[in-house]
């Protein structure tokens, strides 16, 4: 009998690709153009990825519980020793993206399974390869095997993002996919640079190796770390870079728009590794390499989500706006460099994922029972289920607002806490409270119109209600938020926990590369064994 | 006679202009042309990343000096997913064009051509 807990950390990674790889095989509806609406397949694939996510939030809820021991558990792919082989590491905050993911994923998938994925082909199939490109992105201990997933979860991301087709997703399709292409060729970049400085790709090496350059390969590595920002900063939505984001998940379908607020959260992830970790206060002369850039910017995209929010024309455009937003506030608790920063921006962040995704799928059932108005934000005829869809959208844009006694009003009061040491609190109280107004004056115009601002000579189009089990989908998201607000206390010790599990870089180091791995000798960066027969 | 290094670090800097000059194009192939070149030039430029050898083989267990390994293997793998990406982003344009009826990258109808 084989340990599998030895396995836990690849099988995330396993479990989405295999069952992808199933799906495949199964096949689809066969490009029905009405639709694959009862056909067989169809119904088979649903069962098979609802299973297979089911089967993973369990997984995910076992890691998480694994790693609140405060174990690192690191994974040697094909067993390789650690700085050449890939390794993978789970940690805490790599177990919390993952719960997160499945969180997000499962409803979101079971909403999809109430027509949407018939609406185009290969939708489960797909769905799965974006679960196990994020599920790598967050357990890789290696920075070109992060590249990798990234790659995975984004080619998957181009074809979710089209899913339903049309015009609109199309001309918006083609902007995000020539985008991230760019993003992905300045990671190429960067990552090279930063093999060039110091010799290694693995984290936990990187770490130890990125303080030991000094002068001019120092401002290389600089260089480096300013472009991985720019291009972790792209996927989270960091303010200059930010304008594709509100377009992009303004076209997209509901349940993918809702899958997507979980994919900026990986460039948040990425920025908290490499410049918070890796470029973090060890780092000699690169120490806090992102730090000037990264709160002024943040605090920018969260004025700039607000504003978008107040200016928005439909709902899910200000649903996407409130992301960008939400994006700002946690990378401004990561941009305070502190461990009881990283810790509240882990909690908030947790919170807008589930509201956000979960005021995407609300803004699809309002709009089905709006006729042509859809989601716009005019009056319209009133909809048939004003009561239930006026108070979830109430409590959707309480909590992403930050009203007491909600998670987000928790998030952002720890956030402030926090910030109480840096030299520019002041600034990010009034920019994170100033924004909280803003965004709770859009969604509370967006309410007034959608709810109040009613043409009532015309009755409700459609009169049935939504369906039962797509608001069950909804009130999961949203109720998650509720949830972290009653378990508040569990949880911002958990995250506090995996901030500070963050900055211990020597456990890290001791666990992925053993405990020799400081002082190991070594004759990288790579400069020829000898000196006759090289170019140099 | 300018070095292995001046040559490679120009030739890498002129593609590069070049694919950011064409990926600023309003039409969709040449976006995809400049996508291409900048592909090919990071590739170069991670190759480089490992510094330049001469007549130099990445294998262990020959006499004299061995080049990096490494970047050979990562630029592989870069190589592979920048050409399945532009296979997918070729399609996903085609797609566009035929939706939209325009290749502009907005999408906008085509202006009508000019009489003779």
């Amino acid at each position: 009998m084989i340990d599998w807990t030895a396995h836990l950390p690849i099988l995330p990674v396993l479990l989405p690709s295999l069952t992808a790889i199933v799906l495949l095989l199964i096949g689809d509806h066969g490009g029905d153009t009405q639709g694959g609406h009862g056909h067989r397949r169809l119904l088979w694939a649903r069962r098979i990825s609802l299973g297979s996510l089911a089967l993973g939030l369990l997984l995910a809820v076992r890691m998480v519980l694994d790693a609140d021991g405060g174990a690192l558990r690191v994974y040697r792919v094909g067993d390789w020793p650690a700085p050449y082989g890939i390794v993978l590491v789970l940690d805490r905050l790599g177990a919390l993206m993952l719960l997160l993911t499945a969180l997000v994923a499962l409803p979101v998938l079971w909403y999809a399974c109430g027509g949407w994925d018939a609406h185009g082909r290969y939708f489960h199939a797909i769905f799965q390869f974006q679960l196990m490109g994020l599920a790598g992105a967050f357990v890789t201990g290696d920075l070109f095997n992060l590249f990798v997933f990234f790659e995975v979860l984004l080619i998957a991301s181009y074809v979710l993002a089209v899913h339903g087709l049309g015009g609109e997703r199309l001309r918006v399709g083609v902007h995000y996919v020539v985008m991230n292409l760019t993003a992905s060729a300045l990671f190429l970049i960067g990552m090279a640079l930063l093999y060039a400085g110091t010799g290694t790709l693995n984290l936990a090496d990187l770490a130890l190796r990125v303080p030991r350059v000094a002068g001019p390969d120092a401002a290389l590595v600089q260089a480096a770390a300013m472009l991985l920002l720019v291009v972790f900063g792209f996927k989270a939505a960091l303010l200059p870079l930010s304008m594709w984001l509100p377009a992009t998940y303004a076209a997209a379908s509901a349940p993918v728009a809702a899958l997507f607020a979980i994919m900026t959260k990986v460039g948040v992830y990425a920025i908290l590794r490499v410049h918070g970790v890796v470029f973090g206060a060890d780092a000699g002369d690169s120490a806090f390499a992102a730090a000037p850039v990264l709160l002024p910017l943040a605090l920018a995209t969260c004025v700039a989500g607000a504003l978008g929010a107040l200016a928005a024309q439909t709902l899910q455009r200000l649903v996407a706006w409130l992301t960008v937003a939400s994006v700002g506030t946690v990378l401004a608790a990561l941009g305070l460099f502190s461990s009881a920063a990283w810790g509240a921006g882990l909690y908030y962040m947790a919170h807008s994922t589930l509201v956000v995704a979960g005021l995407f799928l609300l803004t699809e059932l309002v709009a089905a029972q709006r006729g042509d108005a859809a989601d716009r934000l005019v009056s319209a005829s009133p909809v048939a289920q004003p009561a239930l869809l006026g108070l979830m959208l109430l409590l959707g844009a309480a909590s992403v607002a930050g009203l007491p006694p909600l998670s987000g009003f928790i998030g952002k009061l720890l956030i402030l806490q926090a910030s109480s040491a840096h030299a520019l609190h002041a600034t990010v109280w009034a920019v994170v409270l100033g924004a909280g107004f803003l965004s709770l004056l859009g969604l509370a115009r967006a309410g007034s119109v959608l709810f109040w601002n009613v043409n009532l000579a015309q009755l409700p189009r459609g009169a049935s209600g939504a369906s039962p089990s797509l608001v069950a989908a909804a009130l999961w998201l949203l109720g998650g938020g509720v949830l972290m607000s009653l378990l508040a206390a569990p949880i911002q010790r958990y995250t506090a926990d995996a901030a500070a599990q963050l900055l211990d870089r020597a456990a890290y180091a001791r666990a992925v590369l053993g405990p020799q791995g400081e002082a190991s000798e070594s004759t990288r960066p790579y400069r020829g064994t000898s000196g006759s027969g090289g170019a140099r | 006679m300018p070095s292995m290094e001046f040559l490679l670090a120009t030739g890498i800097g002129w593609v590069v202009a070049v694919g950011i000059y064409l990926l600023l194009r309003g039409r969709t192939f040449t976006v995809v042309l400049g996508l291409s070149l900048i592909g090919y030039a990071v590739n170069v430029f991670i190759f480089a990343a490992g510094r330049l050898w001469s007549g130099t083989p990445p294998i262990l267990g020959g006499a004299g000096v061995l080049a990096d390994p490494l970047p050979q293997a990562l630029v592989l793998t870069a190589i592979v997913i920048g050409f399945a990406t532009t296979g997918f982003v070729i399609e996903l344009a085609l797609r566009s064009r035929h939706e939209n009826g325009s290749d502009q990258v907005d999408a906008r109808p085509d202006p009508p051509e000019p009489r003779p």
